[in-house]
């Protein structure tokens, strides 16, 4: 890292099923234009774009020619990341390299994502043709064969995943842009849901959203000049694994990818203690039961403890790690805006901007991305340059 | 002037290009990878990070850069895709050496086009309220383009096969050429109209392939190159820029992003007069028209004087400015592809390791890629000894 960066501005639309009132190319104008706002900039002041889906989805070629006169790149550097689940997570290191190369000072990242436009599963469905696609393609389908054997080999409960369950939709109900706001819910209403792929309940899983989230990175200068609490990307770090299922042996309980980047971060910043060191974690999980195993890999418990972490309401709002003040993946999935969303909503506590999600006194934030191979982007923001 | 620090290209590979009926896309992708890595004289364990470009569409799979991951050392490594020509992952590549969080950085692009349907791909392009329902594709918008183009200046269907004539006789001298031609002005103004004013023969033929590039921090390129001999290529200068989506909304005969991205280029570069100071130009050109008006845009002419360059045989091999010794796109080179062959064939040109497309003494030279409807990407790359 030569040169530091910070995220100066965060902008989303409000994330729903279905957007009737707007196309891909207007939710990324709405992000984008409230970034700008967010961080009292004009279009004008923007000097490169990044922007992010799974185009396949919404079954558009080169979706970056329509929408980059609503993320402001006309006549601007432009280009567009694509990496399955994490392409968000992605964009938003891509925006930071951007920045840090010292050829741009104000770069923005919008990711956006419209499953009403398409056939998700479908698109899903298209993994590799020879192995993979006829027996586990999708999401629900290869995540209930590795929770099983997560299960088998922690510990973890049913009622415990339901309570991962719970606790995001009780956070998303202190974040205005969350898509599912569901006051009443509760670990029974959970575990009477139905079975979407044996042991996964309706309600374990995330939704699919019509959204797009952006945020504006500046460099050094541009951020003390124009931003009161910059958050400063201290690291950023990608792991991708091989994206045959089949070669992944007990993929949710092993998740490599988040080891190793945890292994590289915690090293160059010191972390020791992650628990204690991250005041807020915006981790991207798809299923409930996901997050219990990624606890397990970021190190904020034993191998086995993820669990007790939950029963004990360690990383809810009033816990000592709040994880995804926000709602999180399981609240809120436009899948290409859901990685830029975990950035923004990490960057929103160290701007204080959190409104009734923020968490007081953040300093150190976590913010991490996945993909379906396992993929894995991490980067911490802290308030400290 | 210049870049924050210098950017070196250590490494270049392609393939052969053409119909891959026998292949899937990780041996393809391999192919270069390997042949990359051996120009370098460098190990797969030596790459930092890969960016890699490709487009699910194109691919005719979700997050299809995933193909890649195994055999560009993505497993347990650093990874990205952008899902739009290799010119920009270069680019992209560029600024992630420039961030200071790596040293070596490898490019990959590839796509096989025959595996997909070229109207229905490049039709889904167009936003799907307005342009995409009127049947326009890349052809049918180019066809537009070409009349607007020839009405406004008074060019000919003659200029524009004069460049067809010129690239493909070219193709002879370029092993990796797809469709070396010995043909003359009347074979092209006789070939079939596929949208007047546009030929058969004066549009890029479907074909299959991959290109491959490594880039190096200052220091790592000098040492790396030293191993092999030579030098590293530098990167001078480079820009890119987004026009506007509706066609209806640009002057197409202005290729307005063009002229700005190569402003940029040219001011990094510190290049005052194109013509005079860049010794060899590859210049993505779909369709023949079009190397004749980025021409202009990249301001080696005054507006609607190109048609003079190709009469005055000043973008022959044997002329001032010798544009597409390779043969270019209309030799064949694939989609998404074929600004990074644009990349990699300057680049040997630098070395001196063209063959029998060299030109004498090479300093300084150009390489352009575009993408969306008329060009509505269009990315500039100036590299030099």
């Amino acid at each position: 890292m030569k040169r530091n960066v910070a995220i100066i501005g965060t902008g989303q639309t409000k994330h729903v099923s279905k957007r009737n009132d707007a196309n891909q190319a207007e939710m990324v104008f709405e992000a984008a234009s409230r970034a700008l706002e967010d961080a009292q900039l004009e279009i004008k002041d923007i000097d490169a774009v990044i922007t992010d889906n799974m185009e396949l989805f919404e079954g558009r070629a080169l979706p970056d020619m329509w929408v980059a006169e609503g993320a402001g790149a006309y006549l601007k550097h432009q280009l567009k990341i694509a990496t399955g689940g994490t392409s968000g997570s992605s964009a938003a290191i891509a925006g930071y390299y951007t920045t840090a190369s010292g050829l741009f000072d104000i770069v923005m990242v919008v990711g956006f994502e419209k499953h009403s436009d398409g056939h998700t599963f479908a698109g899903m469905a298209l993994a590799d043709p020879f192995w993979d696609r006829p027996v586990a393609s999708a999401a629900p389908g290869n995540f209930a064969l590795s929770i099983t054997e997560y299960m088998a080999s922690r510990g973890v409960t049913q009622e415990q995943a339901a309570k991962v369950a719970v606790k995001a939709r009780k956070n998303a109900l202190n974040n205005p842009y969350a898509h599912l706001h569901i006051p009443d819910l509760t670990v029974e209403k959970v575990l009477n849901s139905r079975y979407i792929a044996y042991p996964i309940h309706l309600f374990d899983m995330c939704p699919q959203s019509d959204g797009a989230c952006a945020i504006i990175y500046a460099s050094e200068k541009k951020a003390k000049e124009l931003c009161e609490n910059p958050a400063w990307v201290k690291a950023a770090v990608t792991r991708h694994d091989t994206p045959y299922l089949g070669d992944h042996i007990n993929r949710l309980a092993t998740i490599r990818t988040i080891r190793e980047c945890c292994n590289i971060i915690y090293k160059k910043l010191g972390i020791t203690n992650p628990l204690k060191q991250f005041d807020v974690a915006e981790i991207y999980e798809p299923v409930s039961y996901a997050e219990m195993a990624w606890y397990e890999a970021m190190g904020f418990c034993k191998e086995g403890e993820a669990g007790k972490l939950v029963d004990e309401g360690v990383t809810s709002m009033d816990g000592e790690l709040p994880v995804n003040p926000s709602g999180g993946v399981l609240s809120t999935n436009p899948v290409g805006a859901s990685g830029v969303i975990r950035a923004a909503e990490g960057a929103l506590q160290i701007h204080g901007k959190g409104g009734k999600r923020q968490v007081p006194d953040v300093e150190t934030v976590l913010v991490h991305g996945y993909g379906v191979y396992t993929w894995c982007d991490m980067m911490v923001l802290s308030s400290h340059l | 002037m210049g870049l924050p620090e210098k950017v070196g290209i250590v490494g270049t590979a392609q393939s052969k290009y053409g119909l891959v009926l026998n292949k899937t896309i990780p041996e393809v992708a391999y192919e270069v990878v390997t042949k990359v890595l051996e120009d370098a004289g460098l190990n797969i364990k030596d790459i930092e990070n890969t960016v890699s470009a490709s487009v699910d569409l194109w691919d005719g799979a979700t997050a299809s850069g995933a193909f890649l991951t195994e055999v560009v050392g993505g497993v347990m490594g650093s990874e990205t895709r952008v899902a739009d020509d290799g010119i920009l992952a270069a680019f992209h590549a560029a600024l992630n050496i420039l961030s200071g969080d790596f040293d070596v950085v490898m490019v990959v692009a590839h796509c096989l086009g025959s595996r997909g349907t070229h109207y229905d791909i490049t039709n889904w392009v167009f936003d799907p309220v307005y342009q995409q329902m009127l049947g326009l594709d890349y052809l049918s918008s180019a066809g537009l383009q070409a009349s607007w183009y020839m009405n406004k200046y008074g060019l000919s269907e003659e200029h524009f096969a004069k460049v067809s004539v010129k690239n493909h006789r070219n193709a002879f001298n370029n092993p990796y050429a797809y469709q070396p031609m010995n043909i003359s002005v009347d074979d092209v103004l006789q070939s079939e109209i596929l949208s007047y004013p546009i030929k058969s023969l004066e549009a890029a033929p479907v074909s299959d392939g991959a290109c491959a590039l490594i880039l190096a921090s200052e220091k790592r390129a000098k040492e790396i190159a030293r191993e092999k001999g030579r030098e590293p290529v530098w990167i001078k200068g480079m820009g890119n820029c987004y026009d506007s989506h509706y066609l209806g909304d640009r002057d197409l005969t202005e290729c307005s992003a063009l002229t700005i991205a190569a402003k940029r280029a040219y001011e990094l570069a510190g290049i005052n007069k194109p013509l005079k100071e860049i010794d060899v130009a590859e210049i993505s050109e779909p369709f023949s028209y079009q190397e004749l008006l980025w021409l202009e845009g990249l301001d080696f002419c005054k507006r609607g004087d190109a048609g003079r360059l190709i009469d005055e045989g000043i973008t022959e091999m044997d002329g001032e400015l010798p544009v597409n010794t390779s043969g270019g796109m209309l030799a064949g080179n694939p989609y998404i592809v074929a600004g990074l062959t644009r990349l990699v064939e300057t680049v040997e040109q630098c070395w001196g390791e063209a063959g029998k497309r060299q030109v004498p003494e090479v300093e300084t030279a150009l390489a352009h890629g575009t993408t969306g409807p008329c060009g509505q990407m269009h990315c500039v790359v100036i590299v030099g000894r």
